[in-house]
């Protein structure tokens, strides 16, 4: 539990997610090794790495999304405030609900916008359709797009921008009113004034939730996380606040990767 | 340019030109084969055509109005068999389709594909009219149906993967069960080209006349029901073009322009429908 | 519920504002039933839907393995009676004899192959030939629309050729024949009575069937072909003719070929066409003028009319023989084009 800087000072701040001794491997490649890790309720949380160093791979076993992968083999526990989600009798479905994700490249469906974010709630069983109004455009207020939509929300998804389209899909995630929403690189996609917005979004979306956010781009990290954790191929080397990590890493690798020395 | 230069150059615009008569004459057959049709049926093609009865054997007049009924009511039960086999059995291949089973179904429609007509016709007839003791709708549209199976399965497991994964993960990750996801994402994205599938499918067993020689058989009047024999499009113009009467090779003449507008209508629209929503490849 | 060791709560960073006009988030009282619900023990939600939606399409995928192989069976177990009286000996027997009970499938595997053959001399040449005036010659804007009209061709019923052919084509190679006798009557493949009907004509209509296919197919396969390997041809000075002849087609060699057996596998089991102009005689002869059968065309006849349970078996024990060698060869075509290109489903 070294990769934990604990340092001397007051708040305690209870863990969302906790995760020990995570292994993934696919047949007989081993993706992630021995990671523990707690994610901060209510903060947002970067994982940086050079390609390849499991990020991704670990944003995925936090809502079960790498059972789909066939051959894979997941071992260690992660747990959702203290239940562990790989509990055979979880269902993936209700940890969804709660742990939502947004992915790099926006993938609205081939939808109006309405029955986009209306998707996760319909399929959670809401029918009456003065609360789907109510979610959708609360969820759409949240993610920042509700001005630019409201006139058009029959119009097609696929209609908006390559920004747009990625805050609709943040509003989709929120639509199902999530306790943590995981984005896997979400503005590496957009152009700069996209990504400043979507980046400002992540500021405001954690004061209701807990944000875990994996960015290749390491000033991004710096900008938006209270927390990172840095992968290096598969293993987790060092975590902590942000500002200490960037200007006073304790992991020699660590310092290695953050000064360009690599990567 | 050498001498030897000038005989390539030669050769090249002499094959050319044999390949731009080639393909002249493909597309002259066709031409030929719409006019000649076209002019021959048109004619005969009246009110009277679709809405009446065949008259009594050796009598001019009357029309097939019982023939496009039967063929209708055989699509309708080759539906039956075939859209539910084709559509789900897709479904099946395309989202969970790996390993033995898979290949063996996709090896098996391949097969059915290539029987030829006729033999679904035995197959049909042992099945479906020996036990029964006569001829039936039923037996032809059975017949229709299964060889509506190939197509309908091929293109709507082949739509089906077209659509990205990227909108499985999304659904997914939204907390939708497997199946929710195909039925409500997946599926209608694919709609437009399973449909169109459907319908070619529909198109190329309505001009079947092979299988219904001995599964419908044919029938002067209306048929009833299910049970009984019914006459179709195809089979009439058969019965009546190597038949002596010439007010029969009219009436023949008059179906299969019928038939070919429904049939080729079907086709073009289907193919239409196909290149608005990704199309098949360049040479839709 | 565990809590982190203690950590310093960091210090903001700062990010530029950007205005983008919204207004202040709103509270977030839940609005959906059973937010934040525990994991375990949060199953309102029925966990055998996928499985059964998973095993219910499975079940229809399998229907289709199923439904071949009762044709199989069926197509077996019928003609027992048959096999039974005359063995292998069907198969190379040339006696169709519904009366005394004599059967042999010759005569008809003869008329099958032989019509198919010339199909396959005449459209061969013509099928390729149009594929490469299509896909080396035409820019797209012709090309693609030649394309989709002679893919239309695929679709005209069976009986409207055969229509056409009745009374288009025999007429006309009544005339023909009789032109062909007159001058090179000596030579046995141009002997005997010419009525039109018979072995030629039903080569020529089929021809004209299936030359769509090769030139769909053909086409796909060679615009597959990587231009790399005309850039390489014509910058060694080849000229676009060579760069097709010597490059191009023996590149798409093996797909050429697969679209001449699938169009092979669609001349063998045409019935309706082949019928309305063969003549319906099981007969082996040298001419090509002369009447003869094929085994669909025999099935299309005789079935409705057998009697007698070895007559009717000796007919399905023709469809055996037909679904035989009909898979083998869309076999073989299948083998030769999907080393090309994947075959559109839709189009064959």
């Amino acid at each position: 539990m070294d990769a934990t800087a604990p340092a001397p000072g007051s708040d305690v701040i209870p863990a969302k997610l906790s995760v020990q001794a995570l292994k993934v491997s696919y047949g007989d490649a081993v993706a992630l090794s021995d990671v523990n890790l707690e994610i901060p309720e209510h903060h947002v949380t970067a994982f940086i790495g050079p390609s390849g160093c499991g990020k991704s791979t670990f944003l995925r076993c936090l809502n079960r999304m790498n059972d789909h992968i066939p051959g894979v083999r997941i071992e260690g526990r992660v747990r959702l405030d203290g239940e562990d989600i790989y509990e055979p009798r979880v269902d993936p479905v209700a940890l969804r609900r709660r742990v939502g994700m947004v992915f790099q490249k926006s993938n609205p469906f081939p939808k109006s916008i309405f029955d986009n974010v209306a998707f996760g709630p319909r399929v959670h069983g809401c029918k009456d359709p003065v609360q789907l109004r109510e979610l959708v455009e609360r969820s759409l207020r949240q993610a920042a797009l509700w001005e630019e939509v409201q006139d058009r929300l029959d119009g097609s998804a696929l209609d908006l921008s390559g920004g747009q389209q990625q805050r609709l899909c943040i509003a989709r995630a929120l639509a199902v009113e999530p306790d943590v929403l995981l984005m896997d690189e979400p503005a590496s996609a957009l152009d700069p004034i996209a990504t400043a917005k979507i980046e400002e979004l992540i500021q405001e979306l954690k004061t209701h939730y807990t944000i875990a956010i994996v960015t290749h781009n390491m000033q991004q990290a710096a900008r938006v996380s209270d927390y990172t954790a840095y992968f290096y191929l598969g293993r987790l080397i060092e975590f902590g606040p942000t500002d200490q990590l960037f200007t006073n890493p304790s992991r020699p690798e660590t310092e290695d990767y953050i000064t360009g020395r690599f990567g | 340019m050498t001498a030897h230069d000038l005989r390539r150059r030669q050769v090249e615009r002499l094959m050319f030109a044999a390949t731009m008569l080639a393909a002249a004459t493909t597309l002259g057959v066709l031409f030929f084969l719409l006019g000649y049709i076209a002019w021959q049926g048109a004619t005969s093609v009246s009110w009277a055509f679709l809405t009446r009865l065949p008259a009594p054997v050796g009598e001019p007049g009357g029309g097939m109005a019982n023939a496009i009924v039967g063929s209708g009511k055989l699509l309708l039960i080759a539906g039956l068999v075939g859209i539910p086999v084709g559509f789900l059995g897709g479904v099946y291949l395309s989202e969970y389709g790996r390993g033995p089973i898979a290949f063996s179904v996709r090896y098996a429609a391949d097969v059915l594909n290539g029987v030829p007509s006729i033999v679904i016709g035995v197959t049909a007839y042992a099945l479906l009219v020996v036990p029964f003791k006569h001829f039936s709708t039923l037996a032809g549209g059975v017949a229709l149906g299964l060889m509506m199976i190939p197509v309908s399965l091929r293109t709507t497991e082949e739509f089906l993967r077209m659509v990205p994964d990227s909108l499985r993960e999304a659904s997914l990750a939204l907390g939708a069960p497997r199946w929710v996801t195909i039925v409500r994402v997946v599926i209608p994205a694919a709609m437009r080209g399973i449909l169109a599938g459907i319908l070619l499918s529909l198109a190329r067993v309505a001009g079947e006349t092979a299988p219904l020689l001995f599964t419908a058989f044919g029938n002067r009047f209306w048929s009833e029901g299910w049970l009984q024999p019914t006459a179709s499009l195809p089979v009439m113009i058969f019965t009546y073009a190597i038949a002596p009467y010439d007010d029969w090779h009219r009436q023949a003449w008059a179906g299969a322009l019928v038939l070919l507008t429904l049939v080729l209508g079907a086709n073009i629209l289907a193919r239409m429908v196909l290149v608005r929503s990704g199309g098949l490849g360049r040479s839709s | 519920m565990e809590t982190l060791s203690p950590v310093v709560p960091p210090r903001r960073p700062s990010v530029p504002r950007l205005a983008i006009g919204r207004t202040a988030a709103t509270s977030l009282t839940p609005v959906l039933a059973g937010r934040g619900e525990r994991l375990l023990g949060s199953s309102r939600r029925r966990r055998w839907a996928d499985p059964i939606f998973r095993t219910t399409s499975l079940a229809f995928a399998l229907t289709v393995i199923a439904m071949t192989a009762v044709i199989a069976s069926v197509l077996f177990l019928r003609s027992a009676p048959a096999r039974a009286a005359f063995g292998w000996g069907f198969l190379t027997s040339s006696t169709w004899d519904p009366v005394f009970e004599h059967f042999g499938v010759l005569p008809f595997v003869w008329g099958t192959l032989a019509s198919s053959a010339i199909a396959l001399l005449l459209a061969l040449p013509l099928g390729l030939g149009a594929a490469i005036c299509l896909s080396e010659l035409l820019p797209t804007r012709w090309s693609d629309p030649a394309a989709f009209l002679i893919e239309l061709l695929v679709a005209v019923p069976s009986v409207v050729y055969g229509l056409v052919g009745v009374f288009v084509l025999v007429p006309l190679m009544r005339n023909i024949e009789g032109i062909l006798q007159s001058t090179l009557g000596f030579l046995p493949i141009f002997a005997g009575p010419a009525y039109g009907i018979g072995l030629l004509t039903a080569g020529i209509l089929l021809a004209v069937m299936i030359v769509p296919f090769v030139v769909t197919i053909s086409r796909e396969v060679l615009l597959a072909v990587p231009r790399a390997q005309r850039d390489a041809a014509l910058a060694l000075g080849a000229t676009r003719w060579e760069t097709v002849r010597h490059v191009v087609v023996p590149y798409a060699r093996s797909g050429i070929l697969g679209s001449v057996f699938l169009a092979l596998a669609r001349a063998l089991g045409e019935t309706m066409a082949v019928t309305m102009v063969i003549g319906n005689r099981p007969e082996i002869s040298a001419s090509l003028f002369a009447p003869a059968h094929t085994m669909a065309a025999v099935l299309a006849n005789e079935f409705t009319e057998a009697t007698g349970d070895v007559y009717l078996a000796a007919l399905v024990e023709v469809a055996l023989v037909l679904f035989v060698i009909t898979i083998v060869v869309n076999a073989l075509a299948r083998l030769l084009i999907l080393t090309v290109r994947a075959p559109d489903p839709a189009r064959v």
